[in-house]
């Protein structure tokens, strides 16, 4: 069983005993970010002190070395996804990775009598990439309806779906609702109907095992600091039959073979044909220390432990009066609640004057409130590091909270 | 805080703003307002800032939107404050509630139920909160003067 207290010994965030207006930090706002272990700081330390250099640049061993740091990682990543190496594109984080779907795929792909499948309760990053590129080629966006506890369901995909759907976008987890979508059934619903899934799983990839044969994604994209490395860097899967499919949204450094005057280039072929200038190096290698970290641990630990704290969570939860929860049942461990005549801003801030971080608002998804019929909830998300302490001081501070504008006084 | 002014009755100075904002209308004869669509990347506010501008005075001030608790008292009281004042008054109360905002010395005589928010700065996530309409009304008046 997977003992959080000797995990925090690994966390420099824990370790260095941080506190939040004078009380010691409860951190549970891990669906936005995520603490970096030790070992993550020291790989990227290690490589500004010992080997700064470019890849694919020279022949000197400086630059080798940066180059193998950058193979074993994306070696580590296909594992981590069950992916092939090729397959594996480094980007920024999931934002850039499904603008390259949209523009370097969709803009080429599709057409004006196409639809494209997506939700309401898609993240901005999973939403305006799809809108632009409805609005410069014309095409339709659908939404697939939600059902009533804000669940998207293979029943509602069969409904949503058509022969003109080209493409089914859809997160894999709600980074606000915390539901795990059946992924694979709507995977096999989207190939029988002709169409493609992209999957957004920046809100799942670091919190449960990943097989993208398995869900047979087409797609997939995530971030490395949501799954404990640095920010900046992320992935998009690819499986390889779409390879010739995908173009460029960057070109330059790094990702031709050949060009010349008369505009003739030869790319290469992908990954590197996606990867236009310098990687984010540093990045990379911390997110191949946060991967060895991960996998450790073991996926399916972590899997099992968040959702066991998520159910004390929730029990707990049920203790405070007032309080309103968004998504009780949902799988993975993130929980949207409002308290009764409070706005969810001003329990955020009186949160904050306790020493506990949770996310407010409308978290990027701002169809959602349509349905969830409020415009703005408190989120709590949970990660391996988070214990039942944590949970424990956050439901008493909840039950203690008197009036929750004192914050602004005190 | 001034004595006269404790915890519970600062408040409710916000609850009855935040509850009965008198000040929360869009104009009827709206195409005669200057106005400002601000809106805030941390909170849900999202609020238009209407000002009727008569020879360099401030002859009517409302807003309309959505906003939270304190975006909504902050920009109410604000509106209280400025109508019928001329520019130089009102942009002379907005330097105060900023100086105030920022913990610098400030002129109270001139903030009235707007120093409520003396101590916005110590939750530092929500000044924005508490300045977002006034920062609208200041660069209305900004955008004035320059339009001339």
């Amino acid at each position: 069983m997977l003992d959080p207290y000797k995990i925090r010994k690994d966390f420099p965030m824990y370790q260095n005993h941080i506190k939040m207006q004078g009380k010691d930090l409860v951190f549970l706002d891990n669906a936005s970010t995520t603490f970096k272990p030790y070992s993550v700081l020291k790989a990227i330390e290690d490589y500004y002190s010992f080997y700064t250099s470019n890849h694919h640049r020279g022949d000197y061993d400086l630059c080798y070395n940066v180059d193998v740091k950058i193979k074993e990682t994306r070696q580590l990543v296909a594992k981590f996804i069950n992916a092939d190496v090729n397959e594996c594109v480094f980007t920024t984080g999931t934002t850039q990775s499904i603008n390259i779907i949209t523009y370097g795929y969709a803009l080429k792909n599709l057409s004006k009598d196409d639809e494209i499948l997506i939700s309401i309760e898609e993240h901005a990053s999973n939403s305006l990439p799809w809108f632009e590129v409805a609005k410069t080629i014309g095409c339709k966006i659908k939404y697939i309806e939600l059902n009533k506890e804000g669940r998207i369901t293979p029943e509602n995909v069969k409904k949503a779906i058509s022969k003109r759907t080209k493409i089914v976008a859809i997160a894999q987890v709600s980074n606000v609702l915390g539901y795990l979508v059946d992924i694979k059934e709507i995977a096999r619903i989207a190939h029988e109907n002709g169409a493609i899934l992209a999957c957004d799983g920046a809100q799942s990839v670091p919190h449960r095992k990943t097989d993208v044969k398995d869900l047979d994604v087409d797609f997939l994209s995530f971030s490395a600091h949501k799954m404990c490395g640095p920010t900046g860097v992320g992935v998009l899967y690819i499986r390889k039959e779409l390879f010739n499919k995908v173009s460029p949204v960057f070109v330059g450094g790094g990702n031709n073979v050949t060009f010349k005057p008369e505009h003739d280039v030869t790319y290469y072929s992908t990954p590197a044909k996606l990867e236009a200038g310098t990687l984010n190096i540093e990045g990379i290698i911390g997110f191949k220390s946060a991967l060895e970290y991960l996998m450790k641990i073991g996926m399916e630990n972590i899997e099992q432990y968040e959702q066991n704290l998520r159910k004390y969570a929730i029990n707990r939860i049920k203790e405070v009066k007032d309080l309103i929860i968004y998504n009780e049942a949902a799988e993975e461990g993130i929980i949207t609640l409002n308290m009764k005549g409070i706005f969810a801003q001003d329990l955020g801030t009186y949160l904050n004057s306790k020493g506990i971080a949770v996310r407010t608002g409308q978290h990027c998804a701002k169809m959602l409130p349509l349905f969830l019929n409020t415009p703005a909830t408190v989120r709590v998300s949970l990660y391996f590091y988070n214990t039942k302490e944590d949970i424990d001081i956050f439901i008493e501070n909840l039950k203690n909270g008197g009036n929750f504008l004192d914050a602004y006084f005190a | 805080m001034p004595i006269s002014l404790n915890p519970q009755m600062m408040r409710q100075i916000i609850m009855d703003h935040y509850e009965n904002p008198q000040y929360k209308k869009t104009p009827e004869d709206v195409s005669k307002y200057e106005q400002l669509h601000m809106f805030s990347d941390n909170c849900i506010d999202d609020i238009i800032v209407y000002a009727l501008v008569k020879d360099n005075k401030i002859v009517e001030c409302c807003w309309s939107g959505v906003a939270c608790t304190i975006s909504t008292a902050s920009t109410d009281i604000m509106c209280s404050l400025v109508i019928g004042k001329d520019f130089d008054e009102a942009k002379y109360i907005i330097d105060q509630y900023n100086h105030m905002i920022k913990e610098e010395s400030y002129d109270e005589s001139v903030l009235d139920e707007a120093i409520v928010f003396m101590n916005t700065s110590k939750q530092a996530a929500r000044i924005k909160c508490a300045t977002i309409g006034w920062d609208a009304l200041e660069e209305i008046i900004h955008n004035h003067h320059h339009e001339k």
